[in-house]
């Protein structure tokens, strides 16, 4: 398996008014290229921190993250990241949302309609042609979050960062748009982290399942290889007893070995 | 069941029913179902909201008035509202005549007031809404002038008077930088407090797409902080126009406070009073039209 994402030894701590808070230590991770690895544990582990330190958003205290032979110093569009609040700008229309990301990758390869072109079919993509013009506050809640995931696609990033993307839908959406993301990353066979808190997204999902340890200074506990066949089908998966005890390994690191503390 | 124990309100459907052979109730039944949509469906008639709020305003128009005409009655020193009506027809009747420099239509007065207003509020929004993104981009420049902002604005605007006749020499810059001085407060606040209140998840958007200082500002920065700013100057606007009969009165010249003045040393109340009704109407229409452009601006996620 190749490094295309190492993460060595990272230490994040937050300076608070009662002293250091160490949120993040000894992490060590590394994602080959195409895989991908959902990151699970109880809210509060520091698993969207870790997500953060990826994306660039804030700085590790100490260690070393490499993407693709460069340290990350900063956030840059080589990383798509798709927010749990979608994050849409209000006043553009969903094409001028992915329009903007284009541009600032594009701008100085392709012409206005070639980079015009690239927008249109990063919204296909999602399934959203016909959303084309319509601004944010007029398209549901699953809508958004996949101009969301257009957006962060359209720029052709190394890796795809997702942050507890379908956290805030209803069951029913965020199980249609768990089969889309499949699709997709099928399609374009994206190197994805995702934060979750949901036990089955992350089995259905991912190639890897990392389990985080509670916080302060959590790590990672357990990472559990997901050898499930591609494609996968929800359908058939949910009697399928492999995919039972890899859930059920999961479900017993969570609620056994670090059940929540003060839940 | 007995004819007599049937319900007064449906003789028809019950005759039907009754006289159907057996096999048939089903098609009663539909017949049942197919007359109920004949009846009229009953509707609750109530007066559309526009109405009732248009009937509210008149209402409280015609009080007002009729409480205007009663103290006019009991005292024999204030016009009462018929007086002032013809006494404004004649002032309107010809607003843009010119019989020397104190003496010029009510038009005339209106214009030079409104042009004082525009050059000093220009000027002020201008200055005060950069600064006000500058402020609100940068802690240590917000704090810098934190200090200074918060001795200065609660002044009030015409203690500014004698600074501006000192420094301009001349009464019309002097009320003109009164006005300036008096609606910069509102826009640099407003749009400081916009520039900081900008969610953090526009910002991350900026950082994680990278984008480029002009880009952040035109695509991010200025459509968010729009609907601020235009309370900021929604705000300045009415301040400015509170002043300017204020800042007229002390400094002279063509415009609607001065004549206020002018007519009070004429004992000519009637005009008083039409030139606050006027007043009062021109800034009704500021606010309204800078409301207007508010609602044209706002994007519907709640934070206009």
């Amino acid at each position: 398996m190749s490094h295309f994402l190492a993460i060595e030894n990272v230490q994040k701590t937050f300076e608070s008014r009662k002293g250091k808070f160490v949120a993040l230590k000894e992490i060590n991770l590394t994602i080959g290229e195409g895989q991908f690895v959902a990151l699970i544990g109880h809210s509060g582990c520091g698993k969207s921190t870790l997500l953060n330190l990826i994306a660039g958003l804030t700085e590790p205290s100490a260690g070393v993250m490499i993407l693709a032979g460069r340290e990350i110093a900063g956030p840059g569009p080589d990383r798509g990241v798709v927010f749990q609040n979608h994050s849409l700008l209000p006043w553009l229309t969903c094409f001028e949302n992915v329009y903007l990301a284009v541009e600032r990758v594009f701008s100085s390869t392709e012409s206005k309609a070639q980079m015009r072109e690239r927008s249109l079919q990063a919204l296909q993509l999602v399934g959203l042609t016909h959303a084309e013009l319509k601004f944010p506050n007029e398209i549901s809640g699953g809508m958004k979050q996949r101009v969301g995931i257009a957006r962060a696609l359209s720029m052709e990033p190394k890796v795809l960062l997702l942050d507890e993307p379908f956290g805030a839908l209803d069951a029913l959406t965020r199980a249609h748009l768990q089969d889309e993301l499949i699709r997709i990353v099928g399609k374009t066979g994206s190197t994805v982290v995702m934060v979750t808190h949901d036990v089955d997204e992350a089995v259905l999902l991912s190639d890897r399942v990392v389990m985080m340890t509670n916080g302060p200074a959590a790590t990672i506990g357990e990472i559990l290889e997901i050898d499930l066949p591609r494609p996968r089908q929800r359908l058939t998966l949910a009697t399928d007893p492999h995919y039972m005890a890899l859930r059920s390994e999961v479900l017993r690191f969570l609620y056994q070995k670090e059940a929540a503390i003060a839940a | 069941m007995a004819m007599s124990d049937a319900p007064m309100a449906v003789p028809d459907e019950m005759h039907a029913q009754r006289t159907a052979p057996p096999g048939t109730l089903e098609a009663a039944a539909a017949t049942l179902a197919d007359a109920a949509p004949e009846k009229p469906p009953y509707v609750r008639t109530r007066a559309p909201e526009w109405l009732t709020r248009v009937i509210a305003m008149a209402l409280g128009l015609v009080l007002f008035i009729c409480l205007w005409s009663v103290i006019a009655k009991t005292g024999d020193r204030l016009p009462g509202p018929i007086s002032t009506w013809h006494s404004a027809v004649e002032v309107f009747s010809d607003p843009f005549y010119r019989k020397g420099p104190n003496d010029q239509g009510i038009g005339w007065n209106i214009l030079n007031s409104l042009g004082r207003v525009g050059i000093g509020f220009g000027l002020a929004a201008l200055l005060g809404i950069p600064l006000g993104f500058l402020l609100g981009r940068f802690r240590f420049l917000s704090d810098m002038a934190a200090p200074v902002i918060s001795l200065l604005r609660p002044v009030s605007p015409l203690a500014w008077l004698p600074i501006g006749l000192l420094v301009f020499k001349a009464a019309n810059p002097a009320a003109i930088y009164v006005i300036f001085i008096s609606s910069i407060w509102p826009m640099i606040i407003n749009t400081a407090v916009g520039v900081r209140q900008i969610p953090s998840d526009y910002m991350n958007v900026a950082r994680v797409l990278n984008l480029s200082e002009w880009k952040v500002f035109t695509k991010i920065l200025f459509p968010a902080v729009l609907p601020f700013m235009l309370t900021g100057v929604r705000l300045a606007i009415g301040v400015a126009w509170l002043v300017i009969v204020a800042a007229e009165m002390l400094t002279g010249g063509v415009g609607i406070g001065f004549w206020v003045w002018d007519e009070w040393n004429n004992l000519n109340v009637q005009h008083i009073i039409i030139a606050i009704f006027t007043v009062g109407i021109v800034g009704l229409l500021l606010e309204q039209a800078l409301l207007l452009a508010a609602r044209h601006f706002s994007h519907g996620e709640g934070n206009a």
